[in-house]
């Protein structure tokens, strides 16, 4: 089971639940299984969010892999202005 | 990966000469037959209510050709997209391109007017009758924030704080980061240091001005050309601003005068389509400086609160921090990248950040190189500087102690995989600058900062001339040096010579999507691209070479800049260049081509270290910088000259910052210094060479182990020069900008202004 933490303001959506164990193998089923635990995030998922998994963050990427053993972190979605 | 011939080499600019005799083509410079000038109507007021708009005496007037108002764009709906620095919402966009209910800022669009002639369309603007019933206003962040402001937006409720407010404010977000346990690690603390800053909000400072010029024909199809970060983005905005097909627009982005993430949003273009729609006829449209600095960009101004705990050996124990960023008139500041950067250089075990988005009556605030993180990494580094004082330690060993590594777990998330803080920490304390002694009234400073760095979706090809070069298309504009860095990646994986490839920004019609030129993106993702566009290019005449040579496959290979035949077949089969397919393309199956189409992930994140050396002048407050180094982990630098120059571009931008940018309001809500006579940037004259160096921790996620390189050298000069102030004078000083009045008067109050 990968361990899933939300950053920032998302665990307001999940009653203060910041923490999960989840069987996703590939983003795509991350946010699905977290959608159908709690609805509320789907939305905020779907706009653009970033996710880290074992210290490497991607953003917009649906089928990458997560591990079973994986470190994953939910966080806002990352950009920039330069230069 | 392929021989590196070019890669790492400082070869010359293919854009270089055009630049430097005045032929490359900017913003301003496109023109088309039977053109129409468009202007602009700006609000006089920081916040109005509009009651009415009468178009019709300016209408009348013979030349005037196109009028437009808020009665030309349809409303949004409440709708949030990346936007290439923060979210954004197409409410606000249509809102800030064209004011429809109320004015939020002095210089906000109301109208716009295409004519004959700049003169007859400046005459119509004058004739175009706006009756405003005027608001009171709100400029500064701490008072927008209490429960009494001026509201600006009456459906803004604060989001991210429970229980959900039921009345609005101008607190559009609150956002909090939180590792370990904050209370337990300020009872670890031998020393705790706690300050408050506050920042002023900066412009992006770009020497062009933002210019359009757009084309609409009978059937709707749309060219435009303009100057942007992003020409992807900016046909997305104007498709959607407008009510257009994607397909129906091309967007050509021109040379680039300078961005710095102001150029990732739009502002004319929708404009110039609308009144080139109503017109039928182009029209051309370029801001003034004035109005650059009145409605375009800046970034934000903050207020921070910093408290950080360390042991009393060094160890950072715990770090607190409270932001509270300008959004302008319009949620979106850069708070929540502040939020997770403030810390991101240190390994600590308890920190908690919260920010908070708040809108007032300025315009609405644009990326700007690492949005928001040189302002909260200011804060955290002016107090790692006290710390390391109070305690009596050196301030570079004490950010060794705590820097950040591989395996150390970032408050906003993730776990750092190789990074180069260290190195650059370690490549400063080298340099003879950091031990050359100083005199009375000068100082040293040091600061270290880090950004994420982005990839994103990318487009890129390469096409095989019938000589056997190489034209190369990209679709992202070259600020800070692409085409010379794609170049050089082409030349290498195929095995060419660097003058043998050709590289152009493609238009919006040439290439697949892109995302804009932003996040430190462009070289990392762009050359990515290019990679795989050339393994097409190799899989392709590899095949070719096996049906030449009536091979099986595995009996051919691309290495050194040839297919060669492989085993006993090698004997027989003289190896074939690009040139050589080149010459029998059409033989063998018709023209030779790349197309790389990515969505780039695993930009390894920037880390950069700054040493300062400033002197006060006690009698005036001026503060003259008099050496300046530049350590940055590039991972690997396609070419050092250009990422030398984006190390020194970053740094004298936050000298700017640092010591004399700033907005300045009167009590009417009115910005007082919209010109580069008032706004003081840093020019040539004003800096001293800076030194760069370039520390290679190669990113294991780039072929060539590549990570951006634009944003992070804006962030420690802040830090470093207040640090350096210090030393100097022994004052803290906790605002920025620290310019000569500023400076003056903490020197007067401590009766030290004196020889």
């Amino acid at each position: 089971m990968a361990r899933v933490v939300l950053i920032g303001n998302l665990a307001q959506l999940t009653g203060g639940v910041a923490e999960f164990d989840l069987s996703a193998t590939s983003v795509k089923q991350l946010f699905r299984q977290l959608t159908d635990l709690h609805p509320a995030l789907g939305p905020h998922l779907e706009e653009g969010v970033a996710v880290a998994i074992d210290g490497q963050i991607y953003q917009d990427a649906l089928f990458e892999p997560i591990g079973a053993d994986s470190e994953v972190f939910v966080l806002p979605q990352i950009s920039g202005g330069c230069p | 990966m392929a021989t590196q011939t070019y890669v790492g080499t400082r070869t010359i600019r293919p854009d270089g000469l055009d630049k430097v005799t005045g032929r490359a083509r900017f913003g301003a410079d496109f023109n088309l037959p039977g053109q129409l000038i468009g202007r602009v109507l700006r609000s006089p007021h920081p916040h109005a209510r509009i009651v009415s708009i009468d178009t019709s005496r300016a209408e009348a007037l013979p030349g005037v050709k196109a009028l437009i108002t808020r009665d030309d764009f349809a409303d949004q709906s409440s709708e949030f997209i990346p936007a290439g620095e923060m979210m954004m919402n197409y409410k606000d966009v249509v809102r800030n391109v064209m004011a429809r209910e109320k004015v939020l800022y002095e210089g906000h669009a109301v109208a716009a007017v295409a004519a004959t002639s700049v003169a007859i369309a400046r005459r119509a603007l004058k004739l175009i009758d706006v009756t405003y019933e005027v608001l009171p206003h709100v400029i500064d962040v701490v008072e927008a924030m209490r429960p009494d402001a001026p509201l600006l937006h009456d459906d803004l409720f604060t989001v991210g704080v429970e229980p959900k407010p039921d009345k609005p404010s101008n607190v559009a977000k609150r956002f909090e980061i939180a590792l370990g346990d904050i209370g337990a690690g300020f009872k670890k603390a031998d020393v705790i240091v706690e300050r408050d800053f506050k920042t002023a909000p900066v412009h992006q400072g770009y020497i062009e001005p933002h210019a359009a010029l757009a084309s609409v024909s009978e059937d709707g199809s749309t060219e435009l050309w303009c100057t942007t970060q992003g020409h992807y983005i900016v046909r997305a905005h104007c498709a959607r601003l407008l009510g257009l097909d994607i397909g129906r627009i091309r967007v050509t982005a021109t040379e680039i005068g300078g961005g710095f993430g102001g150029k990732t949003v739009v502002y004319l273009e929708p404009l110039a389509i609308a009144l080139s729609r109503k017109a039928k006829r182009p029209v051309k449209m370029v801001m003034s400086r004035e109005e650059v600095f009145k409605a375009s960009g800046p970034t934000s101004g903050a207020t921070v609160h910093v408290k950080m705990g360390a042991t009393k050996d060094g160890k950072f124990v715990a770090g607190y921090a409270e932001l509270k960023y300008q959004a302008g008139a319009f949620q979106g500041s850069p708070m929540q990248p502040g939020v997770m950067c403030a810390y991101a250089p240190y390994d600590i075990e308890n920190v908690k950040v919260i920010g908070y988005d708040v809108v007032s009556n300025r315009p609405k605030v644009a990326a700007y190189r690492a949005p928001g993180a040189p302002i909260s990494e200011y804060a955290v580094e002016s107090v790692v500087d006290e710390i390391a004082k109070k305690l009596g330690i050196d301030p570079i060993d004490i950010r060794m102690q705590n820097a950040a590594h591989e395996g150390t777990k970032a408050a906003y998330g993730p776990t750092f995989g190789p990074i180069g803080l260290e190195d650059t920490l370690n490549a400063v304390k080298k340099t003879e600058h950091w031990n050359t002694p100083l005199r009375k009234w000068q100082g040293r400073g040091v600061a270290s900062g880090f950004w994420f760095n982005i990839g994103g979706e990318t487009s890129a090809s390469l096409t095989v001339n019938e000589d056997g070069s190489v034209s190369l298309m990209a679709g992202t504009p070259d600020i800070g040096g692409l085409r010379a860095s794609l170049a050089m990646v082409a030349a290498d994986e195929l095995g060419i010579p660097y003058d043998k490839v050709l590289p152009i920004i493609g238009d919006t019609g040439s290439l697949g999507f892109n995302f804009l030129t932003g996040g430190s993106r462009s070289a990392f993702s762009g050359s990515m691209a290019i990679v795989e566009a050339a393994k097409e290019i190799k899989a392709d005449v590899c095949a070719r070479a096996r049906k030449l040579w009536e091979l099986e496959p595995g009996q051919v290979e691309f290495s050194g800049g040839h297919v060669r035949a492989l085993g006993a077949a090698a004997d027989t089969h003289t190896p074939m260049s690009i040139a050589d397919f080149a010459k029998i393309a059409g033989k063998t199956g018709g023209p030779i081509g790349g197309y790389g189409r990515i969505n780039a992930q695993g930009a390894g994140p920037s880390f950069g270290t700054h040493l300062v050396d400033l002197e006060v002048d006690p009698e005036t407050g001026r503060v003259t910088i008099l050496r300046y180094t530049v350590a940055q982990d590039a991972g690997k630098a396609l070419h050092p000259a250009y990422v030398e120059g984006q190390f020194q571009g970053g740094a004298v931008q936050g000298i700017g910052w640092a010591l004399n940018e700033e907005y300045i309001y009167g009590d009417d809500g009115k910005l007082q210094n919209p010109g580069f006579l008032d706004y003081r940037m840093p020019v040539a004259s004003d800096v001293p060479k800076i030194d760069a160096i370039v520390v290679e921790v190669p990113n294991p996620k780039h072929p060539y182990g590549v990570r951006g390189v634009g944003e992070t050298p804006i962030i420690p000069p802040l830090g470093a020069i207040a640090n350096a102030m210090e030393n100097a004078t022994g004052i803290r000083f906790t605002e920025l900008p620290m310019s000569p009045p500023k400076v003056l008067k903490a020197l007067k109050e401590r009766g030290l202004n004196k020889v």
